[in-house]
């Protein structure tokens, strides 16, 4: 399917790897865009963007706002927290509300899963998912996909490790149906209790020992581990995760020498990342930010119906 | 009037019968069965060539809703919803608003029954006052109230003390105890079956466990107190072992499975239509593998539909904010019928709507023979029809099923010797 014809992006896991190719290689040309002194070419003139954000949220949405400025769209936030919710109204009305001022596009982020889906198939905007609960964030799987893409030159059969609280990432699971589309090694590890049921069904390989799955690794992802969870009773302790799991250099020995380092921010130094690594040259969390606003850039650019020889010419 | 229902294959595994038969209906009762019967003066024949002549249809866990949530079911629509569906008799849980706690509300339920309802309507009490699992309800009382079965469903009773002196109580009245098996720190913030899709979706997931620690508990406390308790909605393969292996002991458990625990699996929730949100949930298709072979192994005594209706708003929502439950009535026997010679024959599929709750319930009914009262199903085996949620008599719309197009469907719906439904269409006076 091209991405013209798709009303709605929601996730990666049913897109093809055709689809995902077309927008890193779109995502190029954005990003020279983004470095150029005049940031703004007038593709999207006309065509209004909103971002619904249902849980806090700086970079992604801030990334989307500016991909749709730079391509000349109008972009509006909408602060939830400050509306209709507080006032009962249900999602539905929230939705026919904002489609009748006319917008084009609503840019979402929902803590519960498949809340984008339900407004997808309840309204004529187009929507794109922006991370819904643990189900996917595939703009974060994209930009990250770009960023291995443009250091490795090639995605293909890469060793990519993904380490964490794979139980809950949305971004962990956008990033192995991408990854699994392009003939990936794919490891998975964390502790235990954040290892979702039967994962190795998706093909990815399962582990609890970090230093075996990093072994031979072209790139490590770093999610992000949310501190409730140890409330939950998930893990013991703090201290316990980061002896067990922080990313640091003695942990790396087994890795390939030129591995690359991810995370999707905002980053827990000393928890899951240290600062050595999060500081280091490996580390490409700041390139993945710039990268974020250049593969949404194209997103949006793609889903208007544009072609990618409008704009590389 | 006289009604004579001819030509119909009769099934009646309460009395071992499976032949064609005539039954003759005269005021409100089997007035004659033979091979052959005549039409005499004042008589409608009803033929019945090629349809299946049963004992009224029992379903024994349904929500009515009615005291207090009026508008997600009322008994006048439910019971029609029932009829449509092919149920004579509906036996309806107490979590209402106020509980059927106490005399004077099983008395209420029954009596807007009578006055709106156009099947059988038999109360369940609460197990505890409230349903908070703390303290007794009066069982006595609610038995002359009317009452044929105690349960907390909706939830389970946490305490394992109380739930052994439920058991133990009820022993007394030999009133079976309809236990809701769920351990709520398991099930907590659960959305699905917890599994391979449950990580596909990224929703929470209710694990199997969650239902069998506290079936396995259940067990334990009726073979301690020989009380009778009966699991509702059983969904795991775990609770098929843990009963098959109870009864083989003597215990006293009983236990129900529902339509939609057979027929769909939890792959059907990647859509995020809240209407495949139900408690407990949709489980893998090993589970229902597992369920199946406990039907035809006798493990599981009856069919139950846990018919849960409610209004579209409580659905058309965010996944985790949507309510649980099916709209059951009207895509039972459909759905139990699309397994019939596969899984198993329509003399089983008989026996779990008729003998088996009545056996489980100690009911005088699911059965057809001269001077019992005429609550007849009959069934067409061979229709085919699509199922249509805007069709439904329920005010409940919430099914995963529409649009699926099933073989076998009720034809016929007799309750008191009167035809309250036809071909899925109530008959009103």
């Amino acid at each position: 399917m091209a991405l013209a014809q798709r009303k709605d992006l929601l996730g990666l896991r049913d897109m093809s790897r055709e689809e995902i190719e077309m927008i890193l290689q779109t995502a190029v040309p954005m990003k020279d865009i983004i470095k150029r002194d005049i940031k703004k070419v007038p593709t999207l003139r006309g065509k209004a963007l909103v971002t619904v954000f249902y849980e806090p949220s700086t970079r992604t949405r801030t990334s989307f706002e500016i991909a749709g400025k730079y391509l000349s769209a109008d972009t509006v936030n909408l602060a939830v927290s400050t509306s209709s919710v507080q006032k009962g109204e249900s999602l539905r009305d929230t939705i026919k509300t904002i489609e009748v001022m006319g917008f084009d596009v609503i840019v979402m982020r929902h803590a519960m899963s498949g809340t984008p889906h339900y407004v997808a198939r309840n309204t004529d905007m187009r929507v794109i998912n922006a991370g819904d609960g643990a189900n996917e964030h595939p703009t974060q799987a994209l930009l990250d996909l770009y960023t291995i893409k443009e250091k490795k030159g090639t995605l293909e059969g890469l060793a990519v490790t993904i380490v964490g609280d794979i139980l809950h990432s949305r971004v962990a699971r956008s990033n192995i149906y991408g990854l699994s589309k392009f003939g990936c090694d794919i490891r998975v590890v964390g502790p235990s209790t954040l290892m979702a049921p039967e994962i190795e069904k998706l093909g990815v390989k399962c582990y609890y020992d970090l230093e075996k799955a990093v072994a031979g690794a072209d790139v490590v992802n770093i999610l992000r581990i949310q501190k409730e969870r140890q409330h939950s009773g998930l893990f013991p302790t703090l201290d316990e995760y980061a002896n067990l799991y922080m990313i640091k250099k003695d942990k790396l020995k087994k890795a390939k020498e030129d591995v690359l380092i991810l995370h999707p921010g905002p980053m827990n130094r000393g928890v899951e990342i240290s600062s050595e690594i999060a500081d280091g040259t490996q580390a490409l969390i700041n390139e993945q930010v710039t990268n974020g606003v250049a593969v949404r850039m194209a997103l949006l650019f793609l889903m208007m119906g544009g072609t990618r020889d409008e704009i590389t010419n | 009037m006289k009604l004579l229902i001819k030509n119909g294959r009769v099934i009646d595994p309460l009395n071992e019968v499976d032949g064609k038969m005539d039954v003759l209906i005269n005021n409100g009762k089997i007035a004659d069965m033979d091979k052959e019967l005549e039409a005499g003066e004042n008589v409608r024949v009803i033929d019945a060539k090629g349809k299946i002549v049963c004992p009224g249809f029992i379903d024994m866990h349904v929500h009515l809703r009615d005291p207090g949530y009026l508008y997600k079911e009322e008994i006048a629509s439910g019971t029609r919803a029932a009829a449509a569906g092919g149920f004579t008799t509906v036996c309806c849980m107490p979590n209402t608003k106020p509980v059927v706690d106490n005399a004077a509300v099983a008395a209420y339920v029954r009596q807007i029954a009578a006055r709106t309802g156009i099947i059988n309507v038999l109360p369940i009490g609460a197990i505890t006052r409230e349903q908070k699992g703390e303290q007794l309800t009066e069982m006595a009382d609610l038995i002359a109230a009317g009452c044929i079965a105690v349960s907390d469903d909706g939830k389970p009773v946490e305490k394992a003390e109380i739930m052994r002196n439920a058991l133990e109580y009820a022993k007394m009245f030999d009133l079976p105890v309809l236990s809701h098996c769920e351990d709520l720190s398991l099930s907590r913030d659960g959305q699905m079956h917890e599994g391979y899709y449950s990580t596909i979706y990224g929703l929470k997931g209710i694990p199997a466990a969650a239902e069998e620690i506290m079936a396995e508990r259940d067990i334990i406390l009726a073979r301690l107190t020989g009380g009778h308790v009966h699991i509702c909605h059983i969904s795991s393969q775990g609770t098929v072992d843990l009963i098959r292996k109870a009864k083989a002991e003597g215990i006293r458990v009983t236990c129900e499975v529902t339509p939609h625990h057979l027929t769909m699996t939890d792959e059907a929730l990647g859509t995020y239509d809240a209407n495949t949100k139900v408690n407990p949930p949709l489980r893998s298709a090993e589970h229902i593998q597992a369920l199946l072979a406990g039907i035809k192994d006798g493990t599981i005594d009856c069919i139950a539909t846990d018919h849960a209706p409610h209004e579209l708003e409580s659905k058309d929502c965010e996944f985790n904010l949507a309510s649980f439950g099916i709209s059951g009535l009207e895509t039972a026997v459909p759905l139990i019928m699309s397994l019939l010679d596969k899984e198993f024959d329509m003399y089983r599929m008989v026996q779990l709507f008729t003998a088996g709750p009545a056996r489980v319930l100690g009911l005088n009914k699911g059965s057809i023979g001269i001077g019992d009262i005429a609550d007849i199903t009959i069934l067409d085996p061979d229709k085919i029809k699509t199922v249509d949620p805007d069709n439904f008599y329920s005010k409940g719309r919430n099914t995963p099923f529409g649009g699926r197009q099933l073989k076998g469907w009720p034809w016929m719906t007799i309750v008191n010797g009167k035809i309250v439904a036809e071909d899925g269409r109530i008959i009103e006076e």
